[in-house]
């Protein structure tokens, strides 16, 4: 029995933190890359991944991972699991603050057709998503649910259970634009102790609503589409999954907060210059194009919109559309550099209230 | 020859092999005993070394710190341990009696009965885990089918919470309660029942008074498995209890994921094992852990 108990501690271990298989091939034309599985991935996969290895006639194993951490983790301890990460723009530059990622290379990767801040040093921007209140359709009616944050946090107006994320990202915000600030003042407001706790302060009055604090996109549309709860903050595109498999959810723009996803390199990786080139062809306008069509994520390259090559039905369901772009917040990496981790410690000591 | 070595005319000798007895038994274990150095007493004491390490790598008490300072990391091992407890005590009251039922069955019957332990036993964690959630969300199965019945008009509360916790890891930990204890009843001869009740006692003071002090190496073998293996759980509360039980397996992943640094984790880590052994020492005080050795 103890052998068995000893099975299973292992196998919980490698199940939850490392998914990663050491995979043995080095080939000089092969390259490893991870991102997020689910619908998410599946679009990077089918949109992106593979019909640019297949252009560039190299292959590309993919696998997932479990975010950021994982990258420092095993640059610091000098293993060599994957040559390119998906990752968030925030996390993205925490871990370029850690010394762990490489330095892209702009002069092979393109990203002059690129929407204003969409990349950086370590981060060629690939989608644009939004953090969104999402409702159930079945509980406020279509077009009846809570459309701004202050309707979010407004229990009186829109009676109902309530989801949040069990991390800080993405949902002080919310509080401060429920509390009244203005978009361009947030970030300003949150940056002290005390700004922090008046947007703690303002969850804290919704908090017997809150039912769940969800911790995946996979969770919080499941959360809707079981009718678990009534509204959660959540991305964009997994709502959009979820109503196309039957889910009553809807959400509106108002409520956006907008961020985006990118390709870093973690340092040290073997394939360096090939996945240099590799990105630059990723950045590409048709891939981006392929890709929103499988999750509504907006390209950061702005050709697509240019070239037309999504329709109007399409490219309006998107976060970084002109019309919706307009009423949204746009998440600031610098500031989660600055003040993730006690903000994340105040966060968990809320929700632990 | 002096009279005391006449009257023991072996004793050197027994001595000289009793001497090379412990020797060659000691021999035996080292194999063991390198083992559990190179993959328990080295990873710990690195664990404990990895606790004092600062984010910039010095030598430094940040991360023993961080815990005084922010409320939730007491919050966080008071659920860690009142989860454990209430686990450990509920597996035994459904454990317990279900292990007697099986012990007083035919063997074959008793062996059925042990299929139906084990079955979900085999089951992957996280099935039975999802599963759970499935059975019992706000619009899922027991709680519709409550509503059709009539019992109750508003879907109740059952997961996403401590009571959701309790019945996944219950129902997970119960084959570690059962395991044990079952096997430690089976070896009870029951002409000590048949004794007593011969001597004039009622079945339930038969039960008191000979079986159950006979089934207490079983109960105590079980409920501390149990009690150890739930203060480190993850998947089952992270999943039942929707973000709001929160429970130390949890925030060490998730600081490992926000200081990026083994220190920041281990720290909780070394502060779960120290606390957990002060435990287990007063429980030993109080039930005298030597009935666990003498069958």
């Amino acid at each position: 029995m103890k052998i068995n108990i000893l099975k299973s501690a292992i196998g919980c271990l490698t199940a939850t933190g490392f998914l990663f298989s050491a995979t043995a091939s080095y080939a000089e034309d092969t390259l490893r890359i991870v991102s997020w599985g689910g619908a998410y991935q599946k679009g990077q996969s089918l949109g992106i991944f593979q019909p640019a290895a297949k252009a560039m006639g190299i292959t590309v194993k993919e696998d997932t991972y479990g975010g950021i951490s994982d990258v420092k983790l095993m640059v610091k301890s000098g293993a060599d699991k994957f040559d390119i990460f998906s990752s968030g723009a925030g996390s993205c530059a925490s871990g370029a603050a850690e010394g762990v990622l490489e330095k892209l290379d702009y002069s092979v990767i393109d990203v002059s057709n690129h929407l204003p801040g969409m990349y950086s040093d370590y981060c060629a921007g690939a989608d644009i998503f939004s953090v969104v209140a999402a409702y159930n359709t079945d509980t406020y009616g279509e077009g009846k649910g809570p459309k701004t944050w202050a309707d979010f946090y407004d229990v009186e107006k829109f009676p109902g259970t309530r989801a949040m994320r069990s991390k800080v990202d993405a949902q002080l915000e919310t509080a401060l634009l429920a509390d009244g600030v203005p978009m361009d003042q947030v970030y300003k407001v949150l940056d002290s102790e005390e700004g922090i706790e008046r947007a703690l302060n303002k969850i804290r009055t919704i908090k017997p609503h809150i039912a769940v604090w969800w911790s995946s996109g996979a969770q919080h549309a499941q959360l809707m589409k079981d009718g678990e709860v009534d509204m959660t903050t959540g991305w964009n595109g997994r709502f959009d999954v979820a109503k196309e498999d039957g889910a009553k959810v809807a959400y509106d723009w108002q409520s956006g907060i907008m961020d985006w996803e990118g390709y870093g390199i973690p340092k040290g990786a073997k394939n360096k210059d090939l996945a240099m080139k590799y990105i630059a062809e990723m950045m590409k306008p048709k891939y981006m194009a392929e890709f929103a069509k499988y999750i509504t994520y907006g390209p950061t390259n702005k050709k697509v919109y240019e070239l037309g090559l999504m329709t109007d039905e399409r490219a309006r369901m998107m976060p970084s559309h002109p019309d919706n772009a307009k009423h949204q917040l746009t998440l600031s990496t610098e500031w989660y550099s600055k003040w993730r981790t006690i903000a994340a410690e105040m966060y968990t000591e809320m929700m632990t209230e | 020859m002096t009279i005391a070595e006449m009257e023991k005319p072996n004793e050197r000798g027994l001595q000289q092999v009793a001497a090379n007895e412990r020797l060659t038994f000691f021999g035996l274990t080292l194999p063991y005993l390198l083992m559990v150095t190179a993959l328990i007493v080295i990873p710990v004491g690195w664990l404990f070394y990895l606790s004092f390490i600062g984010r910039d790598g010095s030598l430094s008490f940040e991360n023993y710190e961080r815990m005084m300072k922010s409320k939730a990391y007491i919050r966080i091992f008071l659920t860690t341990f009142k989860i454990s407890i209430l686990t450990t005590i509920i597996c035994a009251a459904i454990g317990y009696p279900l292990a007697y039922f099986m012990s007083q069955l035919s063997r074959k019957w008793a062996n059925i009965c042990m299929i139906g332990v084990l079955i979900p036993f085999w089951t992957s964690l996280l099935v039975r885990t999802y599963a759970w959630l499935v059975l019992l969300q706000k619009k899922g199965l027991l709680n519709n089918m409550a509503i059709e019945m009539g019992l109750i008009s508003e879907p109740i509360k059952i997961v996403h919470n401590t009571t959701g916790t309790l019945i996944g890891m219950v129902h997970i930990m119960l084959p570690f309660l059962i395991l044990p204890l079952y096997a430690n009843m089976r070896a009870i001869d029951k002409d000590t029942l048949k004794a007593a009740s011969s001597l004039g006692a009622t079945p339930t003071r038969a039960f008191w008074t000979v079986f159950f002090p006979l089934s207490l190496p079983g109960l105590l073998a079980g409920l501390l498995i149990v009690f150890v293996l739930c203060l480190g759980f993850y998947v089952t509360p992270a999943i039942l209890g929707g973000g709001r039980v929160i429970m130390a397996a949890m925030k060490i992943s998730s600081n490992i994921e926000l200081y990026f640094s083994w220190g920041a984790a281990s720290a909780l880590g070394v502060v779960l094992l120290v606390v957990t052994g002060i435990i287990l020492f007063i429980a030993s005080k109080l039930v005298s852990m030597d009935q666990l050795g003498n069958r």
